[in-house]
């Protein structure tokens, strides 16, 4: 009894771990995204402004590598997704 | 306090067998019912677009032409340039099979996308990755590799370095990161609705909180304009990346 009790508490101990750990590493996936992202657009909307016939591919370019920044951040969050829930 | 049941992300994501109930690999669900009508959809529309070719467009041809054209200037021409033009029909009924699947996010008394479960992406993204593969080889034959594998004007040394990182780069984590970003993006997005209108309907109740509740009703529609959004773009960052790869493909690099 005493044995099975102890293992409850065990296992509600990994589990509330568990979901500090993942709302951390989400917390810190998405900071590198975050501000790469800021920086990104910023540039893009910096260089559309200073030369507005090249609009069109700054645009292209940049949700490229929106694309690939956002990648990361998204990859956190299937970390969190799978210590929470998997 | 409050009587918050949030469901289980099981609840959100898996659905019951409709037909052949529990057969092992025939059974069929929501997420293939909305598939299969996602692309009964786009052909019925593009159909119904081009069986009267008028000199003059009207109605649904207009739209039909309007639709075809965006993808075709904005995506194919913008990144492969005039030698991409035949690959617009694909690339447009890719883009349009993604961007319905996508919208029954946030399609009322459905809403689910089909594309928040990772076997759709991932399926999508496999078939980018052998269509840039077999494209690959017939344009630059066994060179590809080579030209994947050791980009020209590296020092020869670095070649330790570089070429594990565009190995895996090229051939392994393109797919990958293509199919978990448009996966999470929707998971995410679905998540992100049902977290508001689930505490909007709790909100819902003979108790002095039903003042808040206007709070979460109207932060769930304005997420709800955020998820069109989102499911445009992502259909549209998919094709994009597609286009990128294939044309990636198509000539070595200098």
């Amino acid at each position: 009894m005493e044995f099975l009790l102890a293992e409850t508490a065990a296992n509600e101990l990994v589990d509330g771990l568990s979901a500090i750990g993942a709302g951390i590493g989400y917390g810190f996936a998405a900071i590198g995204p975050g501000l790469g992202i800021g920086y990104l657009v910023g540039s893009a909307v910096q260089a559309m402004a200073r030369q507005p016939e090249a609009a069109g591919m700054v645009r292209t370019t940049m949700f490229l590598g929106i694309a690939f920044t956002e990648a990361l951040a998204l990859i956190g969050f299937v970390v969190f997704i799978l210590i929470k829930f998997a | 306090m409050l009587a918050l049941e949030f469901p289980p992300i099981s609840h959100l994501f898996e659905w019951k067998d409709l037909f052949f109930k529990g057969n092992e690999y025939f059974a069929f669900n929501k997420v293939a019912l909305l598939c299969v009508i996602s692309a009964l959809l786009v052909m019925a529309f593009f159909l119904a677009a081009s069986r009267k070719q008028a000199l003059v467009p009207t109605g649904v041809q207009n739209v039909g032409e309007m639709a075809y054209g965006v993808v075709e200037d904005n995506i194919v021409v913008e990144v492969m340039g005039e030698k991409g033009r035949p690959w617009t029909p694909f690339l447009a009924s890719l883009f349009f099979y993604i961007l319905f699947l996508n919208l029954w996010e946030i399609f009322p008394f459905i809403q689910f996308p089909p594309t928040s479960r990772m076997a759709i992406p991932l399926f999508l993204a496999l078939q980018t990755w052998v269509i840039y593969l077999v494209v690959g080889f017939k344009h630059q034959g066994l060179g590809y590799i080579k030209n994947s594998l050791f980009p020209p004007g590296v020092p020869a040394a670095l070649y330790l370095l570089v070429t594990p990182i565009e190995f895996v780069s090229v051939f392994i984590m393109r797919p990958f990161s293509l199919a978990v970003r448009l996966f999470a993006n929707l998971m995410a997005g679905h998540i992100l609705l049902v977290v508001f209108f689930v505490l909007a309907a709790a909100l819902w109740s003979k108790t002095p909180l039903i003042i808040i509740w206007p709070l979460p009703v109207l932060v769930g529609i304005a997420l709800t304009g955020f998820e069109l959004m989102v499911a445009v773009i992502q259909a549209y960052i998919f094709t994009m990346l597609t286009a990128v790869y294939v044309s990636d493909s198509m000539e070595a690099h200098h």
